[in-house]
């Protein structure tokens, strides 16, 4: 199961910060997380890789990009 | 990922290094003393060419801001990142504008004008960063506990254009009423004869520099703000890579044409009350750290669409007319007579904000 974090039209830090919080908090394997500006995109990626987490795919999603995450 | 150099780390390296060099070397070409590029300075001196405050020295409709905004436009088109976007709580962000310039004229600079003096060897620049770095801590805290002004939603992208066409009205006044020497108005536009707003480099120079300064920080999301809270918040230094890197490169680029002068007393707009010099820039930095962004940075992010940055901007330059108007703004001999109540003032706004905008659901 994937847990899905919808982070769209938050702006930084606000997408990192739930992503991290799932990270650390949610027991799912994978983490889609939902935004939509290419800044929240590379920003989720990077924080997602600085926790040990694989970014796995990023989509394309309506108007912005669903990012695929791996928890280790 | 592999896309985008410029948000790289060695990217956001080069943008910051490209940033000092060219800000220093602005001045050599005419801006003030280690103000080659002041994002809160230039939007003051931008309130005082439209006559929203009327102090003489600084009044400049200044083609860096101008060019910043439409560079991020640019960008933001070519490479398909324009996302027009308003909603997340605009008033809040144009009080915590008028505050952050009311905090930033305190000091005197914004955070890049902050850095740019330390470069330039201005000791009281210490006192500012120091400041803004703990407003900015004082913001993670929030942060942590919940604070968030809201989602965005997306909209005309006619909405998104609205700054930038504001920036280009500037710019085309400009052109219709240019500068004329010895007058301290031409047309509707108020232009200083002595001071920090008589100090510019040419107009074509400014433009294109700022321009191009737009299109890299758009494409690097180069941001102060986010530097020190990054690194606070999450331990992640790659936004302080680039504001290392623009300290470094003004400083050589200083040493190499002359303009690197160490001391307190005496340096170019400029005041030595260590106090207030951290109080200004804490007010600042919280602010800053409150509403997702230093000044450049929303400007860069007004260009890109997103119209609830657009509206902290038009707050920090209705915040110049107040700083100037009401005698908040400090100038070389030290504090205006109210700024003191004003940073006091500042600071229980921006509390009153971060305290009472906190989502209780799932996201602290």
């Amino acid at each position: 199961m994937a847990a899905t974090v919808d982070a769209r039209g938050l702006s930084c830090p606000q997408p990192v910060l739930m992503t991290l919080d799932e990270i650390r908090t949610g027991s799912d394997s994978e983490i889609a997380v939902l935004v939509d500006t290419d800044t929240s995109k590379e920003n989720v990626s990077r924080a997602a890789q600085s926790q040990g987490c694989d970014v796995k795919d990023v989509q394309p999603h309506g108007e912005g990009y669903r990012i695929f995450i791996a928890r280790k | 990922m592999g896309k985008n150099w410029f948000a790289t780390r060695w990217g956001i390296i080069g943008v910051g290094a490209f940033i000092g060099i060219i800000a220093a070397l602005l001045q050599k070409f005419g801006n003030p003393g280690n103000m080659g590029i002041c994002v809160a300075c230039f939007e003051r001196d931008i309130a005082g060419a439209v006559g929203l405050h009327r102090a003489a020295v600084v009044q400049y409709m200044r083609p860096e801001i101008i060019g910043f905004v439409l560079g991020s436009l640019g960008a933001a088109y070519l490479f398909k990142e324009f996302r027009p976007r308003v909603g997340s709580a605009p008033i809040v962000r144009f009080i915590l504008g008028v505050f952050a310039m009311i905090g930033a004229l305190v000091f005197l600079g914004c955070p890049w004008r902050a850095m740019l003096r330390l470069a330039g060897g201005d000791g009281n620049a210490i006192l500012g960063l120091a400041g803004l770095a703990f407003g900015v801590f004082l913001g993670t805290l929030f942060l942590k506990n919940g604070y968030n002004l809201g989602r965005a939603k997306a909209t005309y992208p006619s909405a998104g254009w609205l700054l930038p066409l504001t920036m280009l009205g500037f710019l085309v006044l400009m052109l219709i009423y240019p500068q004329v020497s010895g007058e301290a108005k031409s047309g509707v536009l108020f232009y200083s004869q002595k001071g920090p707003g008589a100090m510019h480099a040419p107009l074509v120079l400014s433009l294109v520099v700022g321009l191009g300064i737009g299109f890299l920080a758009q494409r690097s999301r180069f941001c102060t703000m986010g530097a020190l809270r990054d690194l606070i918040l999450f331990k992640q230094t790659h936004l302080f890579g680039g504001f290392v890197a623009l300290v470094v490169f003004a400083f050589a680029t200083n040493l190499l044409v002359g303009q690197f002068h160490p001391g307190f007393a005496g340096q170019p707009v400029a005041h030595t009350q260590h106090v207030w010099n951290f109080a200004g820039m804490m007010l600042a930095g919280l602010a800053f750290a409150l509403a997702g962004g230093c000044p450049g940075r929303q400007l860069f992010l007004s260009g890109e669409g997103d119209g609830d940055a657009a509206v902290f901007v038009l707050g920090m330059i209705v915040g110049a007319g107040f700083s100037h108007n009401f005698g908040l703004a400090s100038s070389p001999n030290g504090l205006g007579p109210h700024g003191m109540a004003a940073v006091v003032l500042g600071m229980a706004v921006c509390l009153f904000i971060g305290f009472t905008m906190r989502k209780t659901t799932k996201s602290a």
